[in-house]
């Protein structure tokens, strides 16, 4: 039990008629790496306002860190640690100021202070913008910045809302380095995102999607259990066979990736591969493969509904 | 311990981002100088040389010598001359003129019969003894210039008739305690510090909170461990600062340009100046927490400044006002202050000899601060 940073049974949420959370269920180890995956309007924000107490659930039941929501949420601010999806910080600080402002709200003491804000422009590879106003720094700096914010009283518990989602590969590894060396300093982390390189790294995940989780697990626990089958195509003209292909009821969707075609077949099909060289629009030429399914096509598969 | 160490954090924060608002912080200075300029010279209700026009019918010396006499006084001054009452009346209308003096034919003998003015009680038999000498048609729609023009209707004219000016025994002596000289610019300056203060007090701290929401970091801010009456406290100290600068400049220059004197003690003066920009403050706070954004928070803000213009006794007297707006009057922070401030600056009171206004800036300070603490709500609900 002791175990468990974040746990959750029957959450819902409603704004008017809109309900942008429903019926949720999650249980978050401790030092672990925890994504929601989920694309725009899913509820991603919502559920993380809860869960920091920022949002009353309009019912369920909510605790972080063992302490019950919202009735301690104030107790619980000390211990967690929350970077906005929106940038958050002042713009018409300085890097330093900025920290140095957060580091006084959370009234570390004074000698700390500064050894802390070094720490942390170092890690963060800031140190050269420590005079710079927050507002000329990159999309990328700001990012890093609001890590560095959200992790200066060394939090128990790391709330990342799209933390990534204005920074470059090659920034989003390194940032993503950075994630994992909190982790295994004994921080857990929930992030959200919709990349799916990103939820891959996760040691667990969440697809939501229209505020209802649709499948949780590690990413080989849901890729294993996906239930389908995926077969990718090498063609001639791939868009007239995909309009044929979607047409079948055991094809979930079809997909072209460059020269290929990839096509998600429902595990009713014993063999997927025989399966599909008798429909219509294959030809005797065309070469097909079962692959192994990616995280895209959890994704695609478990959020399907509704789309096509 | 804790409290103050983010009471400080917040105060630091607001103190450096005024700083790099250049435009706020503009306002902090240009705003009183501009004002105390702009109703020093301007509003003044000694009102000189209003512009009137005569229709003269009697084309006498006399008549000549009546229209020196009365621009003499410089309330008024003659520009233009008409032939018949028509044209001047419709001068009037055109407002090129505020009154004009018509002047009858027979106006010697008027003055002759007139019978404090005229040479005796010759025709006093007659019926029409005492006529006035001339007759003024005034654009009565402004009450002051009115009353300025009603105000020569017993002007002496003895002059005109080179006797002795009559000297009558006034009924009562009138002696003009603390503005002897009767210059509305000395209790003008007073006022305006409290009506700036009311502007710039309530519009700089009404946006605080708004201003958070609206850049995102509010959002941020809740999530910290601190306490909305920590947020408050540290986001009105910066700003007693400013109200104090803003003091010192409308005081200070309204004395080296204005002659307004300072009779009480400076140190009464600060009190009072003190509890009214915490009032001040608080109640900009209270705005923050209703309004959603800053254009509503701005007009809120004059929602509450144009009454406290109005009717704190800034421009028109307490006295004169409708019960009802003496409530609203009474309810307003700026109508206390400017009791306080006109008591200490020109009569040289103690600011405890009238604990009235005293009590009541302390506790709507409080009030106001409880109320902003409560409505802050550290939630995005
Ligand atoms: N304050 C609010 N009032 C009304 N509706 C809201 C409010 N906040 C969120 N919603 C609605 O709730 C749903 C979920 O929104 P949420 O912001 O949680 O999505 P998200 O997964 O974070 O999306 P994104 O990836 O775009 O950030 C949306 O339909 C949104 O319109
Ligand atoms: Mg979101």
């Amino acid at each position: 039990m002791n175990d468990i940073a974040i746990k959750v049974s029957k959450l819902n949420r409603n704004f008017g008629d809109i309900r942008a959370i429903q019926e949720l269920d999650l249980e978050v180890e401790k030092k672990r790496i925890y994504g929601f995956l989920g694309p725009n309007g899913s509820g991603k924000t919502t559920a993380i306002r809860m869960l920091t107490g920022l949002l009353k659930p309009s019912s369920g039941e909510v605790e972080v860190l063992g302490l019950r929501l919202p009735q301690d949420a104030e107790k619980l601010r000390l211990k967690i640690g929350y970077m906005t999806q929106k940038f958050s910080l002042y713009n018409d600080l300085t890097v330093k100021e900025n920290l140095q402002f957060i580091a006084k709200i959370y009234c570390l003491p004074s000698r700390l202070q500064k050894t802390r804000i070094d720490e942390l422009l170092n890690i963060f590879g800031l140190e050269n913008k420590i005079n710079q106003l927050v507002s000329t720094l990159s999309g990328g700096q700001k990012q890093r910045l609001a890590l560095a914010a959200a992790t200066i009283h060394k939090p128990e518990l790391l709330f990342l809302d799209e933390p990534t989602s204005a920074v470059d590969p090659e920034n989003r590894r390194d940032f993503w380095e950075q994630l994992f060396d909190l982790c295994d300093q004994g921080t857990t982390i929930l992030v959200s995102t919709h990349y799916m390189d990103e939820a891959e790294r996760c040691h667990k995940l969440a697809i939501l999607e229209n505020g209802i989780k649709r499948v949780d697990g590690t990413p080989e626990e849901l890729m294993q259990q996906m239930g389908v089958h995926v077969v990718e195509i090498a063609a001639s003209d791939l868009r007239l066979l995909k309009q044929k292909l979607i047409k079948i009821t055991e094809v979930i969707t079809a997909a072209q990736l460059g020269a290929r075609l990839r096509v998600l077949v429902k595990n009713s099909i014993s063999d997927p591969l025989v399966f599909l060289k008798k429909q219509k629009g294959i030809m005797p030429g065309d070469r097909l493969s079962l692959v192994r399914p990616s995280l895209e096509d959890v994704f695609v598969t478990s959020t399907g509904e509704g789309r096509q | 311990m804790n409290s103050l160490l983010r009471i400080q954090a917040i105060f630091i924060k607001e103190l450096t981002q005024l700083k790099r608002d250049k435009m706020t912080f503009g306002m902090v200075v240009m705003l009183p100088l501009i004002q105390l300029l702009l109703f020093g010279y301007a509003i003044n209700s000694n009102i000189r040389d209003i512009p009137v026009g005569v229709v003269d019918h009697s084309r006498t010396g006399l008549s000549r010598v009546l229209m020196q006499t009365i621009s003499a006084t410089q309330v008024v001054k003659f520009t233009e001359h008409y032939t018949s009452e028509q044209q001047a009346v419709t001068a009037i209308a055109r407002a090129e003129i505020r009154a004009v003096l018509v002047i009858p034919k027979d106006v010697s003998q008027r003055l002759a019969r007139h019978r404090t003015l005229g040479l005796g009680t010759t025709s006093s038999t007659k019926g029409e003894t005492s006529r006035p000498i001339a007759q003024w048609v005034v654009d009565g729609s402004d009450t002051v210039i009115a009353a300025a023009i009603k105000g020569l209707r017993n002007m002496p004219l003895s002059e005109l008739l080179r006797k002795p000016v009559n000297r009558n025994t006034p009924t009562f002596e009138v002696a003009l305690f603390y503005n002897p000289e009767q210059r509305t610019v000395v209790n003008i300056v007073p006022g305006l510090v409290g009506v700036i203060l009311t502007m710039t007090m309530i519009m700089f701290t009404s946006a605080a909170i708004v201003r958070e929401r609206e850049r995102g970091n509010l959002e941020m801010l809740i999530t910290t461990p601190v306490r909305p009456v920590e947020l408050m406290l540290g986001k009105i100290i910066p700003y007693m600062f400013i109200g104090a600068i803003q003091v010192i400049i409308i005081l200070g220059l309204g004395h080296i340009i204005f002659n307004v004197p300072i009779n009480g003690s400076l140190l009464q003066l600060a009190d009072a100046t003190f509890l009214f920009i915490t009032a001040s403050l608080t109640l900009g706070l209270v705005i923050s927490t209703i309004a959603k954004n800053q254009l509503q928070s701005m007009q809120m803000t004059v929602f509450v400044l144009l009454p406290s213009i109005l009717l704190s006794g800034f421009m028109f007297p307490y006295e004169g006002m409708p019960v009802v707006a003496q409530y609203i009057s009474e309810a307003l922070p700026a109508t206390h202050y400017i009791r306080l401030i006109r008591g200490v600056v020109l009569r040289d009171v103690h600011i405890f000899e009238m604990t009235f206004d005293v009590y009541w800036l302390s506790i709507f300070t409080l009030a106001g601060l409880v109320v902003a603490s409560l409505r802050f709500k550290k939630n995005l609900d």
